[in-house]
């Protein structure tokens, strides 16, 4: 009996270390190899890949609707616009196969592309076209689900089936948003209807656990190479090395660094691009401290943005000091990085001035399932302690996040990226704008709305270049939130598989990637 | 006195109970000096130890991010065996005393206490010490509570089911022919004699609430980053098992340890109380 018991005990041990070591399942799955695809010749989709995700759709699946740069990047394969984003960032055709715009810039006229079908097989008609555009612009519910479509002045199909679209006022941007996904004309539930024009069609989704899309056959365009596409939630990211190591996911986009190295010893491959995301320590304006300005700017200057990417991106990401990326090359200002150099004497002085000394308390509210800003907020704390000032982590889920965080705005700090969708200046700054549904720092300073109205407003586009860039330093000046960095994007893919494509945009193709022979 | 305390030790000295005492005192006493003392800064940084391997300096290593793990152990086992022990003493207080009011008077009572019981077991442990948390917030007190409260229903069940099997035997009824109260038979005639079960699932209850509070620390309630708790180093060293395998080794130790020394104490108490 006693020897019973002790290897009971022995039993209960080796669990104990087992139970808390791997919380994944493991079912191996082996893919197809279809080498004989690789050159997209000879079409037929084939094989099965499951890709990990950080993150369940949470937000929906209704393509005007969703926020999450995580459920866009999905829908992605899903969807389509008029127009869409190469992987060089330029908005080629898609859905409409040409486009003109008139010289004043106030009408575009889309040639609708022959033999382009919705998932459910029917073709796509102008009607579609409209009844897309004018869900979003359609402000009778508020605020437009696209404020940027409510220019529309006229939109027509003419006589030739082309798609006729006039403006109120020029916009340089315009083109981008039609990337706005075009969805059946009979849909009016987007959410429960998941019909595109994507190379990938939605089969199915269960939440917390899996979206599964499969290759559309008659997709207008390159085909996908892969049949089956298993999304994956892996809303734990300590176990993402032992699910991809132990073969159950054969690729997770952004992973860590220190993942990378480890998985690199593996079976796979590690591409490297950047993550096209304002990563910051968002403050919430709202909060009593964080109203005063130099409550904010003493928070710029105790953070240290090097050391940062030194912690959590292996020292290879990019530092920003306002609401843009690197990928954005016009906009973009190396020289604002200096605004706010480590400086924790400063950093004290302003809080004392603002009478926050050494009593200054916050918390900040990370998406768990999130590793690189889990990390980044370890970090953060500890270099704010060297200040004096006391900041505590919440992790949250991710579901917790978008609703209490990012919608409720309940929340006093937080570590998070935020992308631009489309590519657009409007889409960075939009955002800060006090009256912005998506205003979730509760930024206020009327001086940026006015800047922000004066660049709308202007059709010049250097003169507009140029007051964005005076508003990208307005928010670093008035430390608007505490930028840090642009991420780098490391991509583990399993060594069979090829093909995978970066994009300056938030956004995952998989009708690129391939199986290959390579082991 | 000097004399009851020696009779006591000599009955409890066997190779079980010594062995088990042992390692539960080093472990109690590594908690408690934790308390006050570690030997360096649980949460200081240091991006040259990232990592970096056991030394003499860094006795057990460093982690990912340059953090003294030896010290985070010392952390770690202060706030996992603070946690697990109030978490299990909630569960079995409460639950023996349910199971043996169920169990001892059988009856309507009885049927009531227990389907209560079973529409507590019906949700998991972890979701029912969520909702617990949704209610009164996140912290360390309240997942020990939630989690305590989680551990009742197993409890209640295995004591009600010693009462009802000791109720029917001969001692008790006579006993109460002999007109021992109610409270007093319970507790005074019947607990003792259920013990070697109760202990032996206090310690799986011990157990399991390491783990649990390793679960509930992950999904972000609990000890919250950059505290440590064994739980949490033990998962976030899932990603460097093999570049830094040191830093799932200790945790993974203290945890093996510390549940062995409690199984320990338990066989030796029982083997003491058979004797």
């Amino acid at each position: 009996m006693k020897k019973v018991r002790i290897f009971l005990t022995g039993l209960l041990m080796t669990m104990a270390v087992a139970l808390g070591g791997c919380t994944g399942d493991k079912t191996a799955e082996t893919p197809v190899s279809s080498a004989e695809n690789a050159d997209g010749s000879g079409y037929s989709a084939t094989g099965q890949i499951t890709i990990g995700i950080a993150q369940d759709l949470d937000d929906g699946l209704d393509p005007h609707k969703v926020d999450a740069a995580g459920t866009r990047e999905i829908l992605f394969n899903v969807y389509e616009g008029l127009v869409k984003y190469d992987v060089n960032g330029n908005l080629v055709p898609a859905v409409a196969s040409d486009y003109a715009i008139s010289t004043d810039g106030l009408t575009y006229t889309f040639t609708l592309r022959e033999g382009v079908l919705f998932h459910d097989g029917n073709a796509v008609t102008p009607d579609d076209v409209i009844y897309s555009l004018s869900r979003c612009a359609d402000t009778s519910n508020g605020e437009a689900l696209k404020p940027a479509l409510t220019n529309i002045s006229f939109l027509q199909a003419n006589d030739e089936g082309k798609v006729v679209i006039k403006l109120n006022e020029p916009d340089p941007d315009f083109l981008s948003y039609m990337t706005t996904a075009i969805i059946p004309a009979w849909n009016t539930d987007p959410e429960t209807n998941v019909v595109g024009t994507g190379p990938y069609k939605f089969v199915s989704h269960t939440p917390q656990e899996s979206v599964v899309l499969e290759a559309f056959d008659e997709y207008w365009g390159e085909k996908a190479h892969i049949k089956n596409v298993t999304l994956k939630v892996i809303a734990n990211p300590d176990s993402i090395v032992m699910e991809m190591m132990g073969g159950s996911v054969d690729m997770f986009c952004r992973v860590t660094d220190e993942q990378a190295k480890e998985l690199a010893t593996g079976d796979f491959n590690i591409e490297t691009g950047t993550m096209n995301l304002v990563q910051a320590l968002y403050l919430n304006n709202s909060y009593e401290p964080f109203q005063d300005e130099r409550v904010r700017q003493a928070i710029c200057y105790a953070i240290d943005p090097d050391e940062v990417m030194a912690y959590v991106s292996g020292g290879e990401g990019t530092e920003i000091a306002t609401a843009v990326f690197p990928a954005f090359g016009r906009y973009y200002d190396a020289s604002l990085n200096d605004n706010y150099n480590k400086d924790v004497e400063k950093a004290k002085e302003l809080l004392k001035e603002a009478g926050y000394e050494n009593s200054l308390e916050f918390s900040i509210t990370v998406p768990s399932n999130y590793q690189p800003h889990v990390a980044t907020a370890e970090v953060l704390v500890e270099q704010l302690k060297a200040a004096g000032i006391n900041a505590s982590i919440e992790l949250v889920d991710w579901d917790t996040w978008l609703s209490g965080t990012y919608s409720e705005r309940n929340y006093q700090a937080t570590v998070i990226g935020v992308d631009a969708n489309p590519l657009t200046a409007r889409a960075l700054l939009e955002r800060y704008r006090s009256d912005a549904g998506n205003n979730f720092m509760n930024y206020n300073n009327p001086d940026f709305d006015a800047k922000l109205d004066a660049a709308f407003a202007t059709y010049d586009d250097e003169e507009q270049t140029k007051l964005f860039k005076e508003c990208l330093s307005i928010l670093s000046e008035t430390a608007a939130s505490a930028y840090i960095q642009d991420l780098p994007c490391f991509v583990a893919v399993r060594k069979n598989v090829a093909g995978y494509k970066f994009y300056p945009l938030y956004a995952q193709d998989f009708a690129s990637l391939y199986f290959t022979d390579a082991q | 006195m000097l004399q009851s305390i020696r009779k006591t030790l000599k009955k409890y000295n066997n190779f079980f109970f010594n062995v088990g005492m042992i390692i539960t005192l080093v472990f109690f006493v590594l908690a408690v000096v934790g308390c006050f003392y570690t030997p360096y800064n649980t949460t200081e940084m240091n991006v040259a130890l990232k990592n970096s391997s056991p030394a003499l300096a860094h006795i057990f290593g460093c982690d990912n991010y340059g953090r003294d793990i030896f010290s985070r152990v010392m952390e770690g086992i202060r706030n996992t065996f603070f946690i697990s022990f109030f978490t299990v003493m909630i569960g079995s207080l409460a639950g023996i005393v349910i199971g043996a009011i169920s169990g001892y008077y059988g009856g309507k009572l009885d049927e009531i206490l227990m389907r209560i019981n079973d529409v507590m077991f019906a949700f998991p442990s972890v979701l029912l010490a969520l909702v617990i948390i949704s209610l009164f917030g996140s912290g360390t007190m309240v997942v020990t509570l939630a989690l305590g409260i989680a551990f009742i229903p197993s409890f209640a069940r295995i004591v009600r089911s010693e009462y009802k099997k000791q109720a029917a035997l001969d001692y008790v009824q006579s006993a109460k022919l002999m007109g021992a109260k109610d409270i007093r038979v319970i507790f005074v005639h019947i607990l003792p004699n259920i013990l070697p079960v109760l202990v032996s699932s206090v310690m799986i209850g011990f157990n399991n609430a390491v783990l649990a509070e390793a679960g509930l620390s992950y999904l972000g309630i609990g000890v919250q980053p950059p505290e440590a708790s064994l739980g949490r180093m033990l998962s976030e060293a899932q990603s460097y098992l093999f570049s830094a395998p040191w830093y799932a080794l200790f945790p993974g130790l203290a945890i093996v340890f510390m549940v062995l020394g409690f199984s320990m104490l338990a066989e030796g108490i029982s083997a003491a109380k058979s004797r």
